[in-house]
């Protein structure tokens, strides 16, 4: 899995001129960095090597020598309100960022059993959380932190939240209800055919008499166990004053049963328990993929919330204090240090330093702050020291405000199926009517028909295939998206794709791979040799994302005295001689103005002596961005590009991707107002960001996809994920919506249709019940039939070579 | 035809037995995490992971 070249701990490249070697499994190979080094030897030493062999993705970077933040974990007013009990023991749910498959889950489970006094660790890859169960007199909670953080993954305490219990109580519940509903599906069905085939054939009267009371018996707990649900939910409603789904479910489960049992005891008509137990089944399945859906996007939002930290550095009469932040109230004054999140809004009164706002403005580039700037909980402080006079704390934040507008839109139902909803309901209460009606008709004309004639209209229009037309398809369109690695996020998501005809993709990180490297360096006087080696010199003191681009540069010199100058750039001494590299306007203090024979670029070099170098920082495109893009304008959609770069990077990532609409140096309101002004020009905009990038952008947009590689913030704003950030999956989306929304139609037609036909035919008594059974039955069935095409994706529409498929074409 | 007095009885008993097995396997929590259980398959043989090196092959891409 190593490849030359290739960290063996985190896959990336291995910078020049660096020989760190680890001992894993008795071989010796080469890693990138003292934390890689230090983890792939813990990782062998503790006997866990087979990781390297079972992962399906790199391992995340450790960061070497962070100050130790854990340890306020192991003060007792920070951890007990953290801690479950279970008996003696102490238990703690973790939310860990960055497991990338099965394989970490596995390596940090076996990790953690490995620590004295940790009795339980289970880990789920899907969710990313682990349950420790520990004893507290014997290991800390900080200690079990720092293993997970030594082996370079990022644990998050999740508390003691009851939002894990109660989703995996519900879980269980409708899996043990779909369990009742199914096997007793399976039963009363085999039973109906030897009563439909006797109905036939002649049959003894004793024998069916036995055969319907089995049915009877058998219906009756998926009924009442099953079904308890739509009761309920029928009751909520009716005590609301509104006539929800629930409604016409629970009359026509009852009606179906309590007419069934009548015939049942009395000997005579006929019976529906097969229609029954099957209505349950299939509500119950639909319904269970939708909550497993809910209650993956509800781990976005705690995804959101984890980014306030545990604890701040109060200041009261200067003295300085790690309090948890629940305790923290509005006028405090908090210390953030450089790294750290901020714990609450507030106003900067001491210090000036660099924030990380991409949660709130979708801007990746630090933004500089000063005195009276305000600053918001969760974004990162990644400059210097500061103070926080804070103006509002816990639930008022603004970041508070984001996860309450995402748990609302999470609840709602897509507006397609609640139109379905709607639909059915007007139905029903028309079919209510119309069934008393004919029921007054006919006992009028022929008394002894009134029952059998009533009966027929009530389950042969049966709106069940009108209100399963919609959810059916949304689920099977949704769970074959999900196998190529596509989470649809919010309901609505699929019909908007459908109908998409533009698309604004971001360009960094998006269309490219998001890692800068240098593509040009301009020297004034020297080599381009020299230029680098000076600039990586400089760098090594920033984490600036532009800095990284010279990471894999060896360095030849020293520099000394380095000193960062946030939004501006680096100063530092090599040789005696001042440097510095950053900005033209930061260069420009120091080495006079601007030479025009140097090109405009983001990264200058110069010292007193004058200007040296210009860096063009340029980044690698996707591989699979390029068919993507072809792809997509295959399918009629115009690609834009929408990004705050230069203009020549962006220029030149259009035309290799040969894209015409491209737009540059773009701030997120203007990206907002381009998506906007398309929307308003009657085009259905789709946006595509990595993570990192604009939320306002992706939240303005008809249905945006965010990338999963990015991190979770615009996931979190995003209506679709791409979990392996693989762009090639964009058309088969499109293609997959098309083709559910398709079917819809078809499926809403046909439920129409059948229903229009069925209603007289049944009002005028020529259907017998057991023949309208068998046609809501029939049409149901069709409904779902038809749904379940849409599982079947047409790989091969992507076009991107998959080993898997590959394979077996080739066998 | 009388069998069937005794045989669909003893089926809805079967039904009835498999209910419960499935119930007592989704209070067990088996049905919570169906991904990584079958990882730790891999690692309680090799308490030296060296001692068997795999092929490339069997590695999962």
């Amino acid at each position: 899995m190593t490849s030359a070249g290739r960290c063996f701990h985190c896959q990336e490249p291995i910078p020049a001129g660096t020989t760190f070697c680890a001992k894993v499994a008795r071989e010796e190979q080469p890693v990138c960095c003292l934390g890689c080094l230090a983890a792939a030897e813990m990782i062998s030493d503790a006997g866990l090597a087979d990781f390297y062999r079972f992962r399906t993705a790199g391992a995340p970077k450790p960061e070497s020598g962070a100050d130790d933040v854990w340890s306020t974990y192991d003060r007792s007013e920070v951890f007990t309100p953290l801690l479950g009990r279970e008996g003696p023991l102490s238990v703690v749910n973790l939310l860990i960022e960055d497991t990338r498959c099965a394989a970490c889950s596995w390596l940090i489970a076996e990790r953690l059993k490995r620590l004295p006094g940790v009795d339980r660790a289970n880990t789920n890859p899907a969710t990313h959380r682990a349950q420790v169960a520990f004893d507290h007199t014997r290991v800390g909670l900080a200690t079990i932190l720092r293993a997970v953080a030594a082996l370079g993954y990022r644990p998050h305490v999740l508390g003691a939240s009851d939002t894990l219990e109660i989703a995996t109580r519900e879980r269980r519940g409708a899996l043990k209800r779909l369990a009742v509903a199914g096997f007793g599906m399976m039963q009363v069905m085999m039973i109906a055919t030897g009563l439909y085939v006797g109905a036939r054939e002649g049959m003894d009267p004793i024998i069916k008499e036995y055969l319907r009371i089995i049915c009877l018996v058998v219906t009756a707990p998926v009924l009442v166990y099953s079904g308890r649900p739509f009761f309920q939910g029928a009751i909520a409603s009716l005590r609301s004053r509104h006539l929800g789904m629930d409604v016409p479910v629970a009359i026509g489960l009852s009606l179906a049963f309590v007419a069934s049992s009548w015939n049942t005891l009395v000997h005579r008509g006929d019976v529906y328990f097969d229609s029954v137990t099957m209505f349950v089944f299939l509500l119950l399945l639909g319904r269970y993929v939708e909550m497993g859906a809910r209650h993956r996007a509800g781990s976005t939002a705690e995804a959101l919330l984890r980014l306030v930290p545990a604890t701040a550095l109060r200041i009261q009469a200067d003295r300085r204090e790690r309090v948890p932040v629940a305790s923290l109230q509005a006028g405090d004054h908090v210390m953030v240090p450089a790294g750290e999140c901020f714990p609450a809004d507030g106003c900067i009164v001491d210090g000036r330093t660099e924030v990380d706002e991409a949660l709130l403005t979708g801007e990746s580039l630090p933004v500089g702050k000063a005195r009276h700037d305000t600053v918001a909980a969760g974004s990162l402080n990644v400059g210097a020291p500061v103070v926080v006079a804070l103006s509002a704390v816990g639930q008022s934040t603004v970041l508070a405000g984001i996860v309450r507008l995402l748990e609302r839109a999470q609840t709602e139902r897509p507006r397609i199926a609640r139109l379905a909803d709607r639909a059915a309901t007007w139905f029903v209460t028309r079919v209510l009517l119309g069934a008393v009606i004919v029921a007054l008709i006919w006992l009028w004309l022929d008394p002894s028909r009134a029952f059998e004639a009533t009966l027929s209209v009530l389950v042969v229009t049966c709106p069940c295939a009108l209100s399963l037309a919609t959810p059916t398809v949304v689920t099977a369109a949704t769970a074959a998206l999900a196998r190529e690695g596509l989470l649809v996020t919010r309901a609505d998501a699929l019909e908007a794709l459908a109908q998409v005809d533009q698309v604004v993709f971001d360009k960094t990180g998006t269309l490219t791979l998001g890692k800068p490297t240098i593509e040009q360096v301009s020297v004034l006087r020297g080599s381009a040799e020299q230029a680098m080696a000076l600039a990586a010199a400089l760098e090594r003191g920033s984490e600036h994302p532009l800095a990284h681009a010279f990471d894999a540069v060896a360095s030849t010199v020293k520099a000394s005295d380095l000193a960062v100058h946030p939004g501006a750039g680096i100063e530092g001494y090599v040789d005696g001689q001042r440097w510095r590299i950053g900005t033209a306007e930061f260069v420009a203090e120091c080495s006079g103005p601007r030479p025009a024979a140097l090109p405009e670029a983001p990264v200058y070099l110069g010292d007193a002596d004058g200007w040296f170098a210009a860096f063009e920082i340029g980044d690698t495109l996707r591989p699979e961005a390029a068919q993507t893009v072809r792809a997509l304008q295959e399918r009629g959609l115009t690609p834009h590009i929408a990004s705050g770069d230069y203009a020549t990077a962006v220029d030149k990532v259009a035309s290799q991707l040969g894209i015409r609409n491209a737009h540059s140096r773009l701030l997120p309101a203007q990206k907002l107002a381009l998506v906007q002004n398309l929307a308003k020009n009657g085009h259905h905009v789709l946006a595509v960001g990595d993570g990192i990038n604009d939320a306002p952008t992706l939240g303005a947009a008809a249905v945006s996809v965010a990338l999963g590689t990015g991190s979770a913030l615009a996931q979190a704003s995003a209506d679709l994920v791409a979990l392996r950030g693989n762009l090639a999956t964009l058309p088969l989306a499109i293609d997959t919506a098309r083709r559910a929304t398709r079917v819809i139609r078809q499926n809403l037609v046909w439920a129409t249709a059948y229903n229009l036909v069925a209603l007289p035919v049944a009002a005028l008594g020529w259907v017998p019940p057991w023949l309208a059974a068998i046609g809501m039955s029939g049409s149901s069935l069709l409904v779902v039939i038809n749904a379940l095409r849409l599982t079947r994706v047409k790989r091969a529409s992507h076009g991107v070579p998959n080993l898997t498929s590959a394979l077996a074409s080739a066998t | 035809m009388s069998i069937i007095f005794i045989l669909i009885p003893l089926g809805l008993v079967l039904v009835g037995f498999a209910i419960w097995a499935f119930f007592w396997a989704v209070g067990d929590g088996q049905f919570d995490d169906l991904e990584s259980p079958g990882w730790s398959v891999v690692s309680d043989e090799s308490p030296d992971p060296g001692a068997t090196p795999r092929p490339d092959s069997t590695r999962p891409s």
